[in-house]
């Protein structure tokens, strides 16, 4: 493993130098200059809570943002910047999240590389990632960020080589990013150390590996299409990207994890059908007898999704988390809250579009008949002008246990809406 | 008895010849059918181009959709294409890549993908009723990469000193809105320069009509050819008073495009071609 960083390193190295030892340098970056555009967006979010919780504000949302993004490009290379500044009343800050900074290039015929800041998705999930190990912001989601939001950015390099019998992505993070987890600062959750709800009141303490070049994460992905089905293996090593592990003392950590797997997706019957499979293998607990580290699981998607008339789209999908040492686990917990061997999850999706497709009319529900538990969101966009847009939605978690996942963010139940002006 | 021979012998005869002038007049229609299909949808290996669509509805508000699109033949007489279409505006579609792969038998539909780059995802479409809206326009999807000429009995009801004047009745009633259209073929170049649409009764509920033709000069085979392309034209929905007003512009023949542009590869990162 650590030769193959040692390449990637050195390929990342070696792209730098190809960037900018060029001759034409300068003339590049003024053509670049020439080649440029900036776009953006000014956008309010306000959301609140349909029932008290305990633990935090009212409000569940409360967003003032800019959203500004240059690209430009010249002979050899692309360039991209994406950032966004907002007032947040949750936290009572000004923040600032840069969302895309990198290059890109086509050194030749069978190679692209982009290196930098960026946004990464693969895999066949609606919603639902298995072999996606990038990281994920669901705290956004739940608040009724845009569906932009769900994915976090990642510095990394990303090369990929494209050759007949298939296609490669190697995705080379230095320094281990998580996913933008639930930490209680915008949503209540269950807090296993507590044994009950919690929220502002209980710092959320973590221990993330973070350490540049040794603390790194690697994606891989070899996919070919045949006849338009598409065919991926998948390969990641590096941590669990929530803090599912913890130490005696109850700070949560990210154990070692390597996932396995496949995906294919095409047509089927009248629509596309969708088949993927992952192998989370917890590398810090081999056997399952570490209480204090994830066990290892399988995990299982299938999905369909068809239009079944005009601009009305159904996607239907069954997700399966099955925990392997299950007896051990069971042993570890000594009965308490356990969870079952394999959670089942049904998502569900319909989009409907009326009004010249100006108005969206979109309802999601996820639901897991072994957790009893649920999480709904329908909202409605409509397109006032090209550069004006207005959302409102629902977010709404219900459940038998206190602990479940969906059940868990109860009292985060809410309603927001959105204004958004685009230029 | 020899008079009566005489009428058969010529009413077999009126009929024999009435029958092969109505076979060849069906040959001719077919053939003219077919010329148009090639000329508005398969000139050249390959074309690219600037596609500007603005509609306006029956209150006067404005919508503007900008977008490059590159198609590409399939090699052989499948009519199979590629389309791979790079949204440059409105801003909350800009950069978003619509790719197909259309499969013109009538038993398979189109292989279709979404690339969303806010969140680096390419999404599988499943394939659609056709008579979907393009982008929120007037113009149906069927109206850009071509209705099915198999789908339809033709039959040519005028020739005038212009025009070839076709009336099209669809084989299977259910998935189209229309009961026939009438299309008016230019004789001279086989573009079908006004498309009109008929409910049951008669009634007319939706135009196309071209505005402008260009005439775009390439080299196919080593020869210069000659590609008369619709560059104006306006689809009117006369039930809801909108229409739009679609401009082809920066149009391009035979620039050698490579099939793998239309691949994931460049769904995912977009070649010069596309975004320029």
């Amino acid at each position: 493993m650590n030769k193959i960083k040692f390449v990637l390193f050195k390929l990342s190295i070696l792209f730098c130098v190809f960037l900018f030892s060029e001759k034409e340098c300068l003339g590049s970056l003024a053509d670049i200059v020439s080649a440029s555009e900036i776009h953006g967006f000014l956008e309010t979010r306000n959301g609140y809570r349909l029932q008290n919780d305990l633990y935090e504000k009212d409000m569940s949302v409360m967003d003032t943002r800019v959203q500004l993004e240059y690209f430009g490009y010249a002979d050899k290379v692309d360039f991209k910047y994406k950032g966004d500044f907002w007032s947040d009343l949750i936290t009572e800050k000004v923040e600032y999240d840069m969302r895309e900074l990198w290059f890109f290039s086509r050194p030749s015929d069978f190679m692209d590389i982009k290196l930098g800041r960026q946004v990464l998705t693969w895999g066949t999930g609606d919603l639902v990632f298995l072999n996606d190990l990038f990281p994920k912001d669901w705290q956004s989601f739940f608040l009724g960020r845009d569906a932009e939001y769900l994915k976090a950015p990642t510095d990394a390099a990303k090369i990929s080589l494209f050759f007949d019998i298939g296609n490669i992505d190697f995705v080379y993070v230095p320094k281990f990013k998580s996913d933008r987890y639930i930490t209680g600062e915008y949503i209540s959750h269950w807090n296993g150390n507590e044994k009950r709800i919690s929220g502002q009141d209980v710092p959320f303490d973590v221990s993330k590996p973070d350490d540049y070049f040794k603390d790194d994460e690697i994606s891989l992905r070899i996919y070919r299409n045949i006849n338009n089905y598409e065919y991926a293996l998948y390969g990641y090593f590096g941590y669990w990207k929530n803090p599912k592990g913890s130490t005696e003392k109850g700070i949560k950590t990210f154990p070692l994890l390597n996932v396995y797997g496949a995906s294919v997706r095409g047509v089927l019957y009248r629509g596309i059908g969708n088949a993927e499979i992952a192998y989370y293998d917890s590398q810090d607990d081999k056997n399952g007898l570490d209480p204090l580290v994830p066990n290892s699981e399988m995990r299982y998607l299938i999905g369909y999704t068809q239009d079944i008339s005009k601009d009305f789209n159904i996607s239907l999908q069954y997700y399966i988390e099955y925990m392997l040492d299950y007896s051990a686990y069971r042993q570890n917990v000594k009965g308490q809250n356990t969870r079952h061997r394999a959670r089942n999850v049904i998502t569900l999706q319909i989009t409907r579009l009326l009004m010249n497709q100006d108005l969206e009319l979109i309802f999601s529900m996820y639901y897991s008949p072994t957790d009893k538990d649920c999480y709904l969101k329908p909202y409605i966009k409509y397109k006032y002008s090209d550069s004006l847009s207005l959302e409102t939605g629902l977010n709404v978690f219900f459940g038998k246990d206190e602990h479940t996942f969906f059940a868990q963010f109860k009292n985060n139940t809410n309603l927001y809406t959105s204004i958004r002006y685009s230029f | 008895m020899k008079i009566s021979k005489k009428i058969l012998t010529g009413v077999v005869a009126v009929f024999s010849l009435l029958g092969s002038y109505v076979y060849a007049e069906e040959l001719l229609v077919d053939a003219i059918v077919k010329k148009a299909n090639d000329v508005s949808l398969y000139q050249g290996y390959d074309c690219k181009g600037k596609l500007s669509l603005v509609t306006v509805d029956k209150q006067g508000r404005k919508r503007k959709r900008e977008l490059n699109v590159l198609r590409k033949n399939v090699e052989g007489d499948t009519g199979d294409q590629k389309y791979y279409t790079y949204f440059l505006s409105p801003a909350g579609v800009r950069k978003m890549v619509f790719m197909v792969h259309k499969n013109a038998g009538m038993e398979k539909d189109d292989d279709r993908w979404l690339y969303l780059p806010s969140l680096d995802l390419v999404k599988r479409i499943a394939a659609s009723d056709k008579r979907t809206s393009f982008v929120g326009s007037d113009f149906l999807y069927e109206d850009i990469s071509g209705r099915n000429i198999y789908a339809d009995t033709h039959e040519l009801i005028e020739t005038t000193k212009d025009y070839y004047v076709v009336k099209n009745i669809p084989k299977a009633t259910e998935n189209v809105e229309f009961a026939y259209y009438i299309a008016y073929i230019s004789r001279k170049t086989f573009l079908p320069m006004k498309l009109k649409y008929f409910k049951q009764d008669d009634i007319c509920f939706r135009v196309i009509e071209v505005v402008d033709v260009a005439n775009f000069v390439s080299i196919q085979n080593g020869k210069e050819v000659v590609f008369p392309t619709v560059t104006r034209s306006i689809a009117r929905n006369i039930e809801t008073g909108s229409f739009t007003e679609m401009v082809f512009s920066k149009i391009k023949y035979n620039s050698g495009l490579k099939d793998s542009l239309f691949t994931e590869r460049y769904l995912r990162k977009p070649p010069r071609e596309a975004i320029r």
